[in-house]
């Protein structure tokens, strides 16, 4: 969260503290966006402590064991809380393993995307002219293909797997990135306060990413919430289509592929994946929401 | 008008041969060779190959190349499907309409739903129907869609047996495609239960692709009308004693609903996104299950041409929606 506090003017060293304050007084106000932060905080501990937490071997395959039902249910076994799968795998660790893979996939997705958008948005916007133009007609011609679809062809190019299925997803994403930071760049390029740095003998790189970026920062900070919930979802539609990550990975989607089959006989294996992914991508868009009411100017007012 | 349409175009010409640069350069950046691609999964003799080489036009510079795909493009050649022989175009135009069937219910479902309950959650501000209707929109908006299928499957196919699982019409009814439509082809058939048939198939996956768009539709609709309600002319027809009904109907609701309807156009690649998912779910035979199965069977000149045909609906639906848009709304039109 420390990022945020950069929407203020920089060479304002004691305003950061009051600035992040200020956010957090908006922020917290925001009953939805507070839950959603303490149930991402707790799935980023169960991410990184799932080797303590979990209580089996995630590709453990207990061939004894073979799609038991949760422990609440008739033959469940309070070994295997929330059941086997059709190999005999514990789908609680499972699910706790997945956590990992679900907000790698989200930060990896998002860094490349917004670093990536930022430089393209902000070369674009800076320099105006055929430069921009050229870039911007490359970014429509991405916006044109629907996202999954072309993700989903960037990863038959690629081959399937998460590594390739990440680099397709956060390339569809980028230019939601570069057109705000353009647009942002757009808007501040001839405020006085970039004229004062200019005349001040400030060079191009340093106009652009010590001045005009950081008074940029508030709409790309909460695309960057948006398109962390949305990698995590698209990532797992891919796992389910079985371009994604590839079993025995505990992907959530690709468990929710390989459950596919069993649907009608094992409820529990087609759930509990999928709710996963709803509360973590519900999470993660609870905080955006939040992140835009306290970030937006327009909306403190009311 | 006229002006802003030639700078809706400006726009779009390029943006149109980008897309077929992407999808002329698909095949040629797939790892392995073209032609041993293109051909298929069978080996092939020396002679055979230079032979399709130069069918192919592999043997030719690029820009050369790529201007004869250009050429056949506009004759409607838009390579022929290496599993069924058959022309790419006309298999699009066979599957096209059962998407755009179940895209466009999904769209009405999510349109007179989405827009009365943001509208209601944007005038009962704060209330428990604002809360409850915007908290089930952020559910629908963070829903993965594939996994919502298979519940609505267990539910109404499996538990009920309301529902069948897959397929656009019952076996027991046959009849040859008129519009492509099933739910107006059952109605022309005249077989008795044809059309029941058709609605239980559709229902699940329509309710599956209308989640999401639903729930952007109810959140932006709430929005642009409390942005609306604000403004100082409601405030004066509120003064001048108007009834609340009268103020909504008649001063906010119509402009409320301007941006709403660039939204609504910005749903279809969702749509079509989210045709994919929906469509591998339910074995729907439309383009989005097409292109997934053709991606799997390494059918390249299909994945091609479906990905050039569906960049190219997206963009002529968006065209149409800025058109619409400038139409109602004068200051853009202007700008």
């Amino acid at each position: 969260m420390s990022e945020v506090t950069e929407i203020e003017p920089q060479n304002a060293g004691a305003g950061r503290a009051a600035a992040f304050a200020e956010f957090w007084f908006y922020f917290r106000e925001n009953r939805g966006a507070l839950i959603g932060l303490v149930v991402f905080a707790v799935l980023v501990v169960l991410a990184v402590a799932a080797p303590i937490i979990a209580p089996h071997d995630p590709t453990q395959q207990y061939r004894d064991a073979l799609l038991t039902p949760p422990f609440w249910e008739e033959g469940g076994s309070t070994s295997f809380l929330l059941g086997t799968d059709a190999v005999g795998r514990d789908i609680l660790s499972r699910l706790i393993y997945g956590a990992q893979q679900s907000l790698f996939i989200g930060v990896v997705v998002v860094t490349i995307a917004l670093v990536g958008g930022i430089v393209i948005g902000l070369v674009a916007g800076f320099f105006g002219g055929w430069v921009d133009t050229v870039i911007m007609r490359v970014m429509d011609v991405i916006l044109a293909f629907p996202s999954l679809l072309l993700a989903l062809v960037l990863v038959a190019i690629l081959g399937p797997g998460l590594t390739n299925a990440m680099i397709a997803i956060a390339l569809v994403l980028q230019p939601h990135f570069a057109r705000l930071t353009r647009a942002a760049v757009m808007s501040e390029r001839n405020r006085e306060y970039v004229m004062a740095a200019r005349v001040a003998g400030a060079g191009k790189l340093r106009l652009m990413f010590r001045t005009i970026l950081p008074n940029c920062l508030a709409p790309l900070i909460v695309q960057g919430t948006l398109s962390f919930s949305n990698a995590v979802l698209d990532a797992a539609a891919l796992g389910f289509l079985g371009m994604g990550a590839q079993p025995p990975t505990p992907e959530w989607g690709t468990m929710l592929a390989e459950a596919r089959e069993f649907i009608l006989r094992a409820w529990w294996v087609v759930t509990f994946p999928g709710l996963a992914i709803l509360i973590t991508v519900l999470a993660i868009n609870l905080v955006g929401d939040g992140l835009r009411d306290a970030l937006d100017p327009r909306l403190k007012r009311s | 008008m006229l002006r802003f349409l030639l700078a809706k175009l400006a726009v779009l010409v390029p943006t149109f041969f980008g897309i077929t640069i992407v999808a002329f350069g698909f095949v040629r950046v797939l790892p392995g060779d073209p032609v041993l691609l293109m051909a298929g999964e069978r080996g092939l003799s020396p002679e055979r190959y230079q032979q399709l080489l130069h069918q192919l036009g592999f043997d030719r510079p690029l820009w050369e190349q790529y201007l004869g795909y250009l050429a056949g493009l506009f004759q409607g050649d838009l390579g022929t499907s290496l599993v069924t022989k058959k022309p790419v175009l006309t298999e699009f135009m066979a599957l096209f309409p059962a998407t755009v069937e179940l895209g466009l219910c999904a769209m009405l479902l999510a349109t007179i739903v989405g827009i009365p309950l943001g509208v209601f959650a944007a005038i009962r501000r704060g209330s428990w129907f604002d809360q409850v209707s915007m908290g089930t929109a952020l559910v629908g908006y963070s829903m993965p869609i594939f996994w919502w299928g298979l519940l609505l499957i267990i539910l109404f196919s499996g538990i009920l047996q309301w529902t069948p699982v897959s397929g656009r019409i019952s076996l027991l009814y046959f009849f040859p495609p008129v519009t492509g439509f099933m739910l107006i082809d059952s109605l022309l058939s005249g077989q008795s239960g044809a059309f029941a048939s058709a609605v239980s198939h559709l229902i699940l996956p329509t309710i599956v692709l209308a989640t999401i768009p639903m729930a952007v539709i109810a959140r932006q609709s709430r929005s642009a009308m409390l942005e609306v309600l604000s403004e100082d002319y409601v405030r004066t027809a509120r003064a001048k004693g108007m009834s609340p009904w009268r103020v909504v109907n008649v001063h906010a609701l119509r402009n409320a609903l301007i941006p709403v309807i660039t939204t609504i156009g910005l749903q279809v690649g969702v749509v079509l996104a989210g045709a994919i998912l929906t469509e591998t779910i339910f074995s729907w035979p439309g383009i989005g299950k097409w292109m997934v199965d053709s991606i799997f069977r390494r059918d390249y000149p299909v994945v091609q041409g479906g990905l050039l045909l569906i960049a190219a609906v997206v963009m002529i639906v968006n065209l149409l929606v800025d058109l619409l848009y400038g139409l109602i709304n004068p200051r853009i039109r202007h700008k």
